[in-house]
Order: structure tokens, then sequence, then C-alpha cells
């Protein structure tokens, strides 16, 4: 996945900007386009946002901060998302995430050393009828049981 | 002639590998050399059919499933030859689960392709609106009022009323503005709605622009939800083609745009005045109320704000009459609700019917129990702000006063199934951490009170002075009930209270806990 990001890289950032400035309260929107382009949100687009929308640094970082999507270093090569609200926890998932933890040996939120999984809760993917279920690289899958999980997880190893 | 197939792409159809049975029957028509046209649909939502591949006949179309990629080389002989199959479930129309629905919002999701306006048409679409361009914004105002339709988000406010305030209001700019920030665990019908029948949603919006003269509108989907994304993307490019949005709108004076906006994971979005905010490019910040957004939403400027099931049940109205709508139902819970059953459940899905359904019909009878085969002990009403309910409340009737009269409350209309091995102190601080992530953290209540409240639960947990603790809990679900701005803060302790209420031997240490399971 990380493959297809591109290296951070000023000049493009500033196309990006421009791109998605004329929408009415671009800023989440510019964002987002970031993150799509380099994978997470680096640094140094922060003022350059705020510079552009004539916004102050502070506001800008706020609204960075304040969404969980939003990353403020790369993600993993793949990333694993595991739906760990009501519905999944109702049909077995706390042991499934459990497993693709142990599996990973890392926590929930975390991304292992080789760089090549990141695993997160997610709150709610809307599978609810067919939970437990999971997110690989926006690919969505339900009825998790061990045997599904420890292919997704083989799969997000590889 | 080309055999007619209809394979589901609603996510929860691919999440079980309708993908893989789409390329399976191609690979089985191209061995025969038979020549199909396979049509990706939206769910019909029975979901534990899923994937459930559909077949044109003279009889109509006839439904098999589930089907697994293995299963395709003899479905497809029998399809060919009309002959019998294991997984042949009969006409669609006819299957019981779904004849026993009433289906005004859902009509047409899963029996249309949602990229084609034409087809959207051909099954009755655009002629709400199409009516809407024929009457005055105080008739539609009035047929809406007469329906009896309730902000289908959650909170139940009657539809009428606020676009009335909208259309009252003069200003130089109006906005339209579609909540699809659907983050409750256990709901998917704005999901669904969006991935199959995405029309009927632009359809609502823009009567809704006609009625209160607004021009420019915006659907705000949750990031977690990218192929409904993509489907209203696809179906907003095929209604500019169409005529249904932009310059002069079905040939009238009218113009009307609409754009996606894509939430960047934070539950508290849903929430509508913390949705403008997110949309205006801000933290989503719960802003107090009045102003209300009728008057001030959006840019400062008078908003209709309601949730993707609200619009939906618009153009229905307006075609077939509110007098049609308010027929069914209960009380002051007037027309169909779309409920979604899940979690542990053996039959899990989308059931539109009118208000008034039981709990326990809902969960026993149409639901079937768990999928685990356990008894059923707990059922959550209404996402993660929605009371958990035991077996002895399994009479109380789908309806908005029924279910506050019981300390609940049936929010977006999720039900979430809990077997016997739940434990639901474990459910009750679930609600409470989930409150301390997603706070937005203006009220005080509610960004400290949750994390307060996990601390509190871990400890009668651990069996510290359990009673006092408990003590310390209520007190908590009242400060953050009538101290919080919005619904995130005001609610999270019904599934708190609702759990000490009705399941208080799991308020303890584990052995006691133990000891009341046997």
């Amino acid at each position: 996945m990380s493959s297809l990001r591109e290296p951070w890289d000023e000049k493009r950032a500033t196309e990006i900007i421009a791109e998605n400035a004329g929408h009415e309260g671009p800023t989440l929107v510019i964002l987002h386009a970031l993150q799509e382009a380099f994978g997470y949100v680096p640094e140094p687009a922060i003022p350059m946002v705020a510079s552009a929308l004539n916004l102050s640094r502070a506001e800008v970082y706020g609204v960075f901060t304040f969404y969980h999507d939003f990353r403020k270093e790369p993600a993993g090569r793949h990333v694993l998302k595991l739906c760990r609200a009501e519905a999944c926890q109702a049909a077995g998932g706390d042991a499934l995430a459990a497993r693709a933890e142990a599996k990973l040996g890392i926590a929930l939120g975390g991304t292992t050393a080789d760089e090549r999984v990141t695993l997160e809760p997610i709150y709610c993917l809307g599978l609810c009828a067919t939970a437990p279920s999971a997110m690989l690289d926006g690919r969505v899958v339900g009825r998790l049981d061990e045997k599904r999980l420890d292919a997704l997880v083989a799969e997000a190893q590889r | 002639m080309k055999m007619r197939i209809y394979v589901p792409r609603d996510a929860g159809a691919l999440a079980v590998s309708a993908d893989d049975v789409v390329a399976a029957l191609e690979l089985a028509a191209a061995k025969r050399d038979l020549p199909i046209q396979i049509i990706r649909t939206g769910s019909r939502g029975l979901y534990w059919l899923e994937p459930m591949v559909e077949v044109a006949t003279v009889k109509g179309r006839v439904a098999y499933g589930p089907v697994s990629p293995a299963d395709v080389p003899s479905l497809f002989e029998a399809m060919a030859s009309h002959g019998p199959h294991a997984l042949r479930l009969g006409v669609a129309d006819e299957i019981p689960w779904l004849k026993r629905q009433t289906r005004l919002t859902f009509a047409r999701c899963g029996v249309i392709d949602p990229r084609s306006l034409d087809d959207y048409r051909a099954h009755g679409g655009c002629k709400g609106f199409e009516r809407a361009l024929s009457l005055t914004p105080d008739a539609i105002l009035a047929d809406l009022t007469t329906s009896g339709l309730r902000g289908r988000g959650g909170a139940g406010f009657p539809t009428g009323i606020k676009w009335k305030t909208v259309a009252q209001t003069s200003a130089d700019r109006k906005y339209i503005v579609c909540n699809a920030d659907e983050g409750d665990s256990g709901t998917f019908a704005d999901r669904m709605i969006m991935e199959g029948d995405p029309f009927v949603v632009i359809e609502g919006m823009t009567i809704a622009g006609i009625t209160v003269g607004a021009s420019k509108s915006y659907v705000y989907i949750r990031s977690e939800y990218p192929h409904a994304v993509e489907a209203m993307n696809a179906a907003i490019a095929a209604a500019k083609r169409g005529g249904l949005l932009g310059m002069r709108i079905g040939g009238s004076a009218h113009h009307f745009d609409l754009e996606v906006r894509v939430g960047a994971g934070a539950y508290v979005c849903g929430e509508e005045t913390s949705l403008l905010e997110s949309l205006e490019g801000r933290r989503g910040i719960v802003r107090a109320k009045p102003p209300l957004p009728a008057h001030k939403g959006l840019f400062g400027k008078p908003t209709v704000i309601n949730n993707v099931l609200s619009f939906a049940a618009i153009p229905f109205i307006l075609d077939n009459g509110a007098r049609a709508y308010a027929d069914f139902g209960m009380g002051r819970s007037r027309g169909t609700m779309p409920i979604q059953l899940a979690g542990n459940i053996r039959h899990g899905g989308l059931f539109e019917t009118a208000f008034g359904v039981t709990l326990g019909e809902l969960v026993d009878d149409i639901g079937g129990g768990t999928f685990t085969g356990r008894p059923v002990r707990a059922v959550q009403v209404g996402g993660p702000l929605g009371a958990y309910f035991p077996r002895t409340l399994f009479d109380t009737p789908f309806d908005y006063e029924a279910f506050a009269a019981r300390d609940g409350l049936i929010g977006h209309g999720g039900v979430v199934v809990f077997d016997d091995t739940v434990d639901m102190a474990k459910q009750a601080r679930f609600a409470m951490e989930f409150c301390a992530i997603e706070s937005c953290g203006k009220c005080t209540p509610c960004r400290i009170g949750s994390t307060r409240g996990v601390e509190t639960i871990d400890r009668i947990r651990r069996g510290e002075r359990v009673a006092e603790n408990l003590a310390v809990v209520e007190d908590l679900c009242n400060t953050m009930k009538f101290g919080s701005l919005c619904a995130l803060g005001r609610f999270t302790p019904y599934p708190v209270m609702s759990a000490l209420k009705h399941f208080k031997e799991d308020f303890g240490p584990a052995p006691t806990r133990l000891q009341a399971a046997e």
C-alpha cells in the first residue's frame, strides 16, 4: 500500500492544497487529499495549509489532531482494522482482536517492527449483520472466525 | 437470450466474497459459452443469505444463497436449466422474511442497479420529485406534516416543522445537509440505502431544496463507508446527467447541487451541530442551541439537516400521499422504520416495518434468536447510546415513546443481540470508554465523567467497595445526563444505567458473577 504513496514533496503539497482550497470549508478536504497522496499528513504541510487558508497553525493543527483518521506518521505497508464496536463484540470480536494482537505481537494501534502491518480498532464498519468484521487496506471482510482471521493476518504479513 | 444475473455490490455482500462469486460466474459462463449479463445491485438485506444471487426467469427473479464461489458450477447448471439446487430460495419477492416487511423506503434496495437513473425511474423513482415541482412549498410542507414523519437519525423531531422553520427564515443562501455519519454500532441502513438506492436519497434532498429554497447541499458520509462514498458519487454524476441535479432541474427554474463530503473518523460528528462544524472545516465540537441549525446552520445560514433515512422517506410521501405513509405505525410514531438486526443473531439484516412491532418479535421470531444457539440475554437498541433490554422487557413495542418510557431509545433503529455469555459490567465499562474516546471535550461531564466512569466500573469489577462505587457511577450518570449539551454525554448513561438496573448480578468481583451465571 505504502509503495503507492509519494514521498514528501513540498511542491506537490502546494499543488494539492491549491487544487482543493476552492471548496467551502476546505480544511478536511485538503487534509484528506494530503494523506491520500503521502500516506500521512507530514508536519511541514500544516503551516502550508494554514497560510493558504488564512488560518493560524494552531487552528489547522487542532483540526488535524481532532480526527482519528489523520496520521502524523506513515502506517505500515498494510493496515488491518478490526471492528471493536458492540455488534462485533456480541459476535465474538473480543477474542479475535486478542488473537490478532498475539499473532502480530502488537497491541491495537501499533505497527509491527518490520513496518509491514498496522493493526487498528475501528468503531463500526456497518457490517453488523455479518459480524465480526474487519477491513484490510480498504477490502471488507465479514463473518470472521479464527480461520478467516488467521488468513487475513497472514495476508497482511506478506 | 442472455441470462440476467443479479449479484449485490453492497459492502455486506462484498465482505462475504460477492466479488469472488461474480468472478466464478463469469468463468462458468465462459466455460459453457453461455452469454450472461451480471447486474450489480444493492443488498435486499437478508445478510445470512449473502452473497445472494438472483437470476431473471419468467416467474420473476429466483434467488439462491448463501452462495460461495465453490457452489457456482452447480448453481450455474441449475440456473441455466431451471433445475433444483440446495441453495435455491425461490422467487426473491416471495421469501417470507422479505414478504412480511413493509418496504416503503427500501422498496428498490437490492432490486435496481444503483448506478442507473433509468432503472430508478423504471421502478417508480422521481415521481415524488415531479409532483413536488407542481406544488407550492406550503403544500409540500402540509404533506410532510400530515405524514407524521419524524427524524430517523434518532431524535425523532418532526421533519415538517424543521423544514417549515427553514422555509420561513429569509436568507441570501440556504443549505440542505444529509447526515450520513452513521456511527452507531448495529446500524447499517444508511449505508445500505446509499449503496443500494442512492437516488432516493438524492430525490429526497432535492425535494427539500425546492421546498425551502436552497440550491446547495452536502451529504456528509463517514470515512468508514468507502463503498457508500463511491456509490453516492456515481449516483450524483448520473443524476446530473439526468437532470435531477444541476441547473434547471426537471425543466423547472430550480437549481440544486449536491456534493459528497467525507468524515474523518469522529463519532461525535453524527451530532448535527458537530457535523456542521466539521463540514465548515473545523474540529467537530458541538454547538450550543439555540440558535437552531434551521436558523443559523452551515456557514451561519438556515440549514435543513436530516438523516439519510429521513430524506429517503420523502419521495414515497410525495408520490403516494401523506396519508398512505401515516396509515402505518402507532401513536405518534407514524410510517415505517427500517430496523437493523445485528450482532449475535441468526437472521440478521434490514427489516423495514410499521412502528409497533415488539422487541420480542424482532429478536426471537424475525431474528430467529442467536447464531450461537445460546439463549438471548441482552439486547441493545439504538446504538452505543441506547439501553440494554433484558428479556422481561421484550413486550416493548418499537415506538419512540414506548422505548423512552422504559428508559431506552430506538435511536437509528439498530438492535444488537447478545447471548448469555455477555458480561454486562464489561459492556457498561465499554459505553463509558467509548464516550471517553469520542467525546469532543466541550462539556466537562462528558469529557471527564466518562473517564471517571471507566475507572469506577473497574473498581467495582475488582470488588472494591462495590456499594459506594455503584453510587458514584449513578451520580456520574446523572451529572452526564443533565449536564451535557449533546446526545453523546446525555445518553451514554443509558447503556450504563440499564446494565446496572437489569443485570445487577454482573456488577461485582468476578467470582460473584460466575456464581450468578451458574
